[in-house]
């Protein structure tokens, strides 16, 4: 039998992204603008020329990897929060290597990126202790690991690593030219090694949640740990390691930010970048090869919006408007597909379940499985 | 017929002050229910769950819903009762068309179901649980005394002041009878009723629902497996087969006569089998047992190579908490569990499972199986040696045993598209080939006879190689053809039979109402 309902199917991908732009249309109404203007500002903000579109692709790629390392925590059921932390982690364990370590960038630059990792990682591990072992949950620990985070990075700035000049809190003295990733041209300012590590942790992502034996067991703890753990899954153990990987991929944004976006640590080195990823990843939920496109479109808007100030003195937050709606209406059709298209679920859906809705996965699904 | 008797002693006017919901149960008594359906289809995914169903209930008998797993009985009831929308069709009840969306507005129509596994709130009282849903203008003082007289009149025992999670399963089901009665249901349903409650609380319910259709002219769907228990209560039978209705029968019927329509043909009844015994596989040495529900004291048991024990006994009476400490889901307060001369006791989950055991739990999707993975990630979830997995091989595997068991589902299914009695199919699929042991939590639950034997076939066949079964089962005839020994679970107390072959299902019944002394005579 074949499905009818392609179409319906079709139009619940769609139709959020048109009725969010809609709305958001009509905001721009409101306050007496063309929206078609403001489409246009954005586009040019965001591609006008090759250092407009570094700018996108700079802000894409700490965004890709805090979606990639998410993307495992949201396939593992966890409601990963404290992304953030482990990407301000990832930067301080690559800014002590740039600030301590003299030694040529090829050796340099990987022990950098592998210390990012590790920092990360063990950030991630915390949160991932908290839970199973300590039964506090992930986005409580992730928000206090997050502040600690920071306040680390305040510490060591204005601290230990503050200037000669003296600690005025707002950065470290610029790290060696040698400890900095290279840029491709000066047309078009991006990190090439860090092109290639989103290429490579993509594909292994992908094939580590579709191939191995971990990422099975990752989904299965993700949808009912319970009776994962009954069918022989260890599912603390997957748990753990899913905050762990996802903080070490993550730890490799962080190292982005200051070795690259910036040259030096600074305050809230993540820049609220892994916010932002989570609400990517609640589009993408557990499509690894999703996250580095939706993560492009966002990163974009975002980055051209700055442009709408200058050309129609409108506030950029505008862009947050449409992403909020983006946001939104996807999970909405998301819950609706779960209703309309029924199947799955429907037919046991009055036997007592330990999650509410199997076939949507959204956040409301992630947080429910406690 | 029905107002003969009623109409000389009105059912609950007798009781002094009339109270509103008497009365509303009275006036709803004067006018039988009649419900029709037309037409009603129902899809999920490719299966085609109700297929153009029609059918007239008429208010004052008992009808029996008979049909395979997956016949699409529990869909319909599903329907009727607001749990789920048809695809099309219509119900008409009396004559006009009810469009009723949701469990709520079915019972304001006055269509009601009794779940198998009851849904009432397990912190609340009885009193509290029975008070949810009641117009809010009910009082406590209201509710306790049509609570108290209901029950009095079916013979219920509810102390209002318990604990729903305190209260057998068939106390759970007396409740949420009285419940929907005074809610003004006048059609009830009930979904396998007397899975799970003793003998004595089994007379109680078919006493009521007697009296229900007859005195006061409601209506009573009963979906159920067992044949016996259709055959004692049942005016009428509806047979479903494959999401058809395929007959319609007034009763009385033979056993027999009701499996051809169900199957349309003869199944045979399982003989006992008795198995050759090998050496003890399993020792359990003077084990101490404290779940939540309960405690068991210094229990001791060898199980032999081949053995097939079964557990008897009323929901949470310690053959669950038995069962699980045997395999380390349960904390084991004293004792050893010893297998093949390794001590398991302070062993973990996974490791009792490399040594050999294996368990199924009785809640399939809560404990068991993962919804939202399909029946091939089921099967790759198993093998635990390797790190990549080998798609193609699993998914040969997977459709191996979907033809091996029978299973109504396609190997990228996810496992909650398939109806119930497949999920349990798949369930027995997923178990290891050839453990020591096997503990099975309801390994038949919810399957029909044909389907149960067949379960029961594979896993003989295992046994026929040595393993071992431990296994509990609501179905007291179950127990008595499968077992070697068994157990009888009353409180946490137990007795064990040596020769189950003397056991009969009335000499269980009694013994899991927790009369040992009786027996021992």
């Amino acid at each position: 039998m074949t499905d009818n309902r392609t179409p319906l199917r079709i139009l619940l991908l769609i139709a959020p992204i048109v009725l969010s732009l809609a709305i958001t249309a009509i905001l721009v109404l409101a306050v007496g603008k063309n929206p078609l203007e403001v489409m246009t500002a954005i586009w040019e903000g965001a591609f006008r020329n090759s250092n407009a579109v570094a700018g996108v692709v700079n802000f894409w790629i700490p965004l890709t990897f805090a979606c990639l390392g998410l993307v495992i925590t949201f396939t593992a059921g966890l409601w990963n929060i404290g992304v953030e932390g482990q990407m301000m982690l990832g930067a301080v364990f690559a800014s002590w290597a740039a600030r301590t370590l003299t030694l040529p960038s090829p050796v340099l630059l990987p022990l950098e990126i592998v210390l990012a990792m590790l920092g990360g990682a063990f950030w991630g591990f915390l949160v991932g202790f908290l839970r199973v072992r300590l039964g506090v949950n992930e986005i409580f620990g992730g928000v206090a690991l997050n502040a600690l985070a920071n306040v680390l990075v305040i510490y060591l700035i204005s601290g230990p690593w503050q200037p000669p000049e003296g600690g005025s809190a707002q950065s470290t003295p610029p790290f060696p030219a040698e400890s900095l990733l290279p840029e491709i041209s000066s047309e078009f300012p991006v990190s090439l090694l860090a092109l290639f590590l989103i290429v490579i942790i993509v594909a292994a992502v992908f094939l580590a949640l579709r191939g191995t034996r971990w990422g099975l067991n990752l989904k299965a703890t993700g949808k009912n740990p319970r009776s994962a753990l009954l069918l022989g899954v260890p599912t603390t153990q997957s748990a753990l390691s899913a905050f762990v990987i996802c903080g070490a991929i993550a730890g490799i944004g962080g190292a982005y930010r200051v070795l690259f976006t910036f040259d030096s640590l600074r305050p809230l080195p993540s820049g609220g970048i892994g916010f932002l990823a989570l609400l990517v990843v609640l589009v993408v939920a557990n499509r690894a090869l999703l996250a580095p496109i939706v993560g492009f479109v966002f990163a974009a808007i975002l980055a051209g919006s700055t442009r709408l100030r200058v050309v129609l003195q409108l506030d950029q937050s505008l862009a947050e408007v449409l992403q909020g709606f983006v946001v939104l209406l996807v999970l909405m059709a998301n819950g609706l597909r779960g209703r309309i298209l029924g199947g799955p679920g429907a037919e046991s859906s009055i036997q007592p379940e330990p999650q509410a809705q199997p076939t949507v996965t959204t956040a409301a699904e992630a947080t429910t499985h406690e | 017929m029905c107002a003969s008797g009623a109409g000389l002693h009105p059912p609950l006017i007798i009781y002094g002050r009339v109270s509103s919901v008497s009365a509303y149960i009275f006036l709803r008594w004067v006018a039988n229910m009649e419900i029709e359906l037309q037409h009603i289809h129902k899809r999920f995914g490719r299966v085609h769950a109700n297929n153009d169903i029609s059918l007239k209930l008429h208010g004052g008998r008992i009808i029996g819903v008979l049909g395979e797993n997956g016949a699409g009985k529990s869909t319909l009831m599903k329907i009727l009762s607001g749990y789920q929308p048809a695809d099309s069709g219509s119900i008409l009840i009396d004559g006009q068309k009810a469009g009723y969306h949701g469990p709520q507005a079915a019972i304001a129509a006055g269509v009601g179901m009794l779940q198998q596994d009851p849904l009432d709130v397990p912190a609340f009282t009885v009193l509290e649980n029975f008070l949810y849903g009641q117009p809010a203008s009910m009082t406590r003082r209201a509710a306790r005394s049509d609570l108290a007289k209901i029950s009095h009149e079916f013979g219920f025992h509810l102390d209002p002041e318990t604990p729903a999670a305190r209260i057998s399963i068939g106390q759970r089901q007396q409740l949420e009878i009285v419940r929907l009665l005074t809610l003004g249901v006048r059609t009830l349903i009930l979904d396998e009723p007397t899975t799970g409650i003793s003998a004595q609380q089994k007379t109680i319910l078919f006493d009521a629902l007697q009296a229900l259709a007859r005195d006061q002219g409601m209506t009573v769907l009963l979906v159920s497996h067992k044949l016996e228990d259709v055959i004692a209560l049942c005016d009428e039978v509806v047979v479903l087969r494959a999401g058809c209705l395929v007959g319609e029968r007034a009763m009385p019927a033979t056993k027999a006569e009701l499996v051809r329509l169900m199957f349309g043909q003869d199944i045979a009844p399982q003989e006992r089998s008795a198995g050759s015994l090998g050496e003890i596989v399993l020792k359990l040495d003077s084990l101490t047992i404290q779940d939540r529900r309960v405690r068991v004291e210094t229990l001791s048991l060898d199980v032999r190579e081949g053995e097939v024990i079964g557990l008897a006994g009323l929901d949470g009476s310690g053959q669950e908490a038995l069962m699980r400490a045997c395999v380390g889901l349960t904390p084991v307060v004293g004792g050893n569990v010893v297998l093949k001369d390794r001590d398991l006791t302070r062993r973990s989950y996974r490791e009792r499972m490399r040594a050999g055991l294996a368990f199924s739990a009785a809640g399939r999707l809560e404990e068991g199986l993962v919804a939202g993975l399909t029946l091939t990630e089921h099967m790759a979830l198993m093998d635990s040696e390797r790190t990549m997995i080998d798609w193609p091989g699993v998914r040969d595997i997977t459709r191996r045993q979907i033809e091996r068991y029978n299973v109504r589902g396609r190997a990228e299914d996810r496992i909650e598209m398939l109806s119930g009695g497949n999920q349990q199919r798949w369930l027995m699929a997923l178990l290891p080939e050839q453990p020591r042991v096997m503990i099975l939590e309801q390994p038949t639950r919810g399957l029909d006879v044909d389907s149960a034997r067949w379960v029961w076939q594979l896993l003989l066949d295992r046994r026929a190689h040595g393993t071992a079964i431990i296994f509990n089962s609501p179905d007291l005839d179950e127990i008595v053809t499968y077992s070697d020994r068994i157990i009888v679970f009353f409180a946490g107390r137990f007795h064990l039979i040596e020769d189950a072959s003397t056991a009969t299902v009335e000499v269980l019944g009694h013994l899991i109402g927790g009369n040992f002394e009786e027996a021992a005579r």
